[in-house]
């Protein structure tokens, strides 16, 4: 079951690594992990997404509120959630569609040169994995992802 | 203003530590000049790292104060990793303090660096790099302050070499106010009525006493409360000591090793109250079999503990002793369980609790205890890990909390001479035992150094029957007696020569008049001092829940003397 969590810590070298450790230490995988500061300077937040069963992640959830520096751990709430992608493709591939593509999926033209475009995208997780698949006729060289980035609605 | 190592001597000073155990090496250089000119604390020089640690833990155990350990960067640090998991796998305070390279050394695998904030991650409550002198003074004030509250816990500092010698000014905080740590002491008074309540309905409570109680110093609490409402209680090994051995409601140990009646009760409860117990695998058994008719009530100050392994229908995280408090508030007096303690009777009328056949013939480790018990009732004992412990467990009489320092968590082998050695300065003057097996007498027994260096007295018991006997018996029972590996027959030091090398008293002892007298020899010398016992080589600690099965379904001494007879 897909889950997702955002959780305020201090913003302090080392707490990454203190967060991702209670995931690897129990053998669970991260599915993507965005950290920034948050408005106060003193916090960041740090967004997971992850995949697993509710006894374990429940238990994740107390560990991650047993860290010292956590100060708090959101999850099991409504979250707006945005990730960006950006995708590369050859100029002469038959570009034709690309536009309405990218209207749909509020995309734009992030970069370009004389041998290829490169796309960004700004959406949900979900409508970013069927963005790259409609990409895929346009046999896209590389692309990347950001990971969820996460706010709960209060 | 002082540099970075004056000020680690004043905050200890400040924090009332009395003793810190470590060892000296290049990082750590400018940390033990200061050392060197301070009398407001002593150092004890360990003969290995792991020893400054369990030094420290077995010190924090027996005063209840936080132990302090002080090593040097890269093997220095690594040395003390099984030390600190040990503290952190049964909460025990302590404050670990590493040198580490100097600042523009740091990640260029410079002589004697290692990543030591990243490596005790996972075996420490908390841990600083410190980068500035200017957060120094903080850094120490949090690690004393994180490690002895809420649920205690090792706090690992690495400090520079640069920062110890560094001068700032000294700004030591009064308080300590983390924003994102804030432990819950108060239990939740709505919680604690229903819990109430659910006493008055059940027929059949049950108490299972764990370490947090210990941690809690709510031994007063816990006692009175059985003693208001009857409740009879069963403890983890952890849990030794926080009731008297001979109070009428103790069952005593429950788990793999623990007594027929203790399990039975565990498993016939209709309410189980865990009182700082973590519920773990040695007591539990198969979870899905474990305290089936009961509901559970789980009160710990650690919230992550709470239905981690069972699920419990009445919650409460809080201080054990606020929370006994506030119960012995709530609950009535006039509570009867006269039937439920027939049913227990029953229990231990089929199997006592704790037997085994004595032998004129060989000595019989349980006998060995048994006189300890006898002779020095309020010993202070140390157990190493393996039958011996369990042993112990069974058949020293705890009457106090403090007075046993086992590894329960981690089972570490190597723990109990340096433990011994903490035990040793947190009690002045006591008795302190030490009981360990041949196999784990060996993994530190260079702190019999320390302990002569020191002029501290622990007697040394060593159980002996020449084999690694917690694995033997396993390899008896479940692996077809192909004993790989633990039979350490013929290829034994000579303990006493050893010992006496090291500047112990040292006896080697093997009939029941020999013990005696070299106890009482032990008794009367104020030298360390080590009695190797030579022990039935095949006694087995039973009652024994096999790994994995349900904790009633025991094997019981009678069945082992049926099984023998045939």
């Amino acid at each position: 079951m897909k889950r997702a969590l955002s959780i305020i810590v201090s913003n302090e070298h080392g707490v990454l690594s203190r967060v991702v450790g209670l995931f690897s230490g129990r053998g669970y995988n991260i599915d993507s992990l965005t950290v920034a500061p948050t408005m106060n300077n003193e916090f960041s937040r740090i967004n997971i997404t992850t995949s697993g069963d509710d006894a374990a992640f429940e238990q994740i959830t107390k560990q991650l509120h047993k860290l010292i520096p956590t100060y708090k751990v959101l999850e099991g709430c409504e979250f707006v959630e945005r990730e960006c992608a950006l995708v590369r493709i050859g100029i002469n591939e038959n570009l034709a569609g690309l536009d309405s593509l990218l209207k749909s999926f509020n995309g734009s033209i992030a970069h370009s040169n004389d041998e290829t475009i490169t796309i960004c995208v700004n959406d949900t997780s979900d409508r970013i994995d069927n963005f790259l698949k409609t990409m895929k006729k346009f046999n896209p060289i590389d692309y990347a992802r950001s990971g969820s980035l996460l706010m709960e609605v209060k | 203003m002082i540099n970075g190592s004056k000020m680690i001597c004043e905050a200890l000073k400040l924090e009332g530590v009395e003793v810190v155990f470590g060892y000296p090496g290049g990082a750590a250089l400018n940390i033990y000049d200061e050392l060197y000119k301070q009398n407001d604390f002593k150092h004890v020089l360990v003969r290995h790292e792991q020893g400054a640690a369990h030094a420290a833990d077995g010190y924090a155990r027996a005063s209840g104060k936080v132990g302090v350990a002080i090593v040097t960067s890269g093997p220095g640090f690594t040395n003390t990793l099984t030390g600190v998991a040990t503290a952190y796998a049964d909460s025990i305070p302590m404050v670990l303090i590493s040198a580490q390279v100097a600042n523009s050394l740091i990640g260029t695998d410079a002589f004697q660096e290692i990543d030591a904030v990243g490596m005790s991650r996972p075996c420490v409550k908390h841990s600083y790099l410190v980068k500035t002198i200017e957060e120094l003074p903080r850094v120490l004030k949090e690690a004393f302050f994180i490690a002895r509250s809420g649920r205690p816990g090792p706090v690992h500092i690495d400090i520079p070499k640069d920062i110890t010698a560094t001068k700032g000014e000294f700004k030591y905080p009064s308080e300590i106010n983390i924003k994102t740590y804030k432990p819950t002491y108060k239990g939740n008074p709505r919680q604690i009525k229903r819990l109430a309540n659910a006493i008055l309905e059940s027929k059949k409570p049950l108490l299972y006493l764990g370490g947090g109680c210990i941690s809690s110093n709510a031994s007063n609490e816990i006692r009175y409360f059985i003693e208001k409402t009857k409740i009879p209680a069963v403890c983890t090994l952890m849990g030794l000591g926080v009731l008297e051995h001979d109070n009428p409601y103790n069952l005593r140990m429950a788990g793999m090793h623990g007594s027929y009646r203790a399990n039975m009760a565990m498993s016939e409860c209709d309410l189980l109250i865990s009182v700082g117990a973590r519920f773990d695998d040695r007591i539990t058994g198969k979870t899905s079999e474990f305290a089936k008719l009961a509901k559970i009530a789980h009160i710990d100050i650690d919230p992550s503990s709470i239905s981690k392994i069972i699920k419990a229908d009445f919650p409460i995280v809080g201080d054990i002793k606020n929370v006994m408090s506030d119960l012995n508030n709530e609950v009535g007096n006039n509570l009867d369980f006269s039937e439920w303690h027939e049913i227990l009777n029953r229990h231990e009328n089929l199997y006592p609790t704790f037997t085994y056949q004595d032998s004129d013939e060989v000595l019989k480790p349980q006998w060995v205890i048994n006189e300890c018990a006898k002779i020095t009732p309020n010993a202070n004992v140390i157990t190493d890990v393996g039958q011996h412990q369990m042993w112990v467990a069974q058949f020293f009489k705890f009457n106090e909390p403090r007075r046993l320092s086992t590894s329960g968590g981690l089972g570490t082998m190597g723990y109990s001479i340096p433990a011994a050695l903490g035990v040793a300065f947190a009690k002045n003057n006591e008795v302190v035992l030490n009981f360990a097996g041949d196999g784990s007498f060996l993994m530190n027994i260079q702190e019999l150094m320390t302990l002569t260096a020191s002029n501290k007295k622990v007697i040394n018991i060593i159980l002996n029957n020449s084999y690694l006997g917690m694995v033997r018996q396993w390899q008896t029972r479940f692996y077809n007696e192909r004993y790989s590996e633990t039979n350490l027959e013929d290829v034994q030091p000579d303990y006493e020569m050893l010992a006496k090398s090291f500047g112990c008293d040292a006896y080697r002892v093997k009939s029941k008049d020999e013990f005696i007298k070299a106890y009482h020899e032990c008794l009367k010398s104020p030298r360390t001092c080590v009695i190797d016992v030579v022990i039935s080589r095949f006694e087995d600690v039973l009652p024994m829940v096999p790994a994995g099965a349900a904790i009633y379904n025991m094997i019981l001494p009678q069945n082992l003397i049926a099984k023998d007879n045939k």
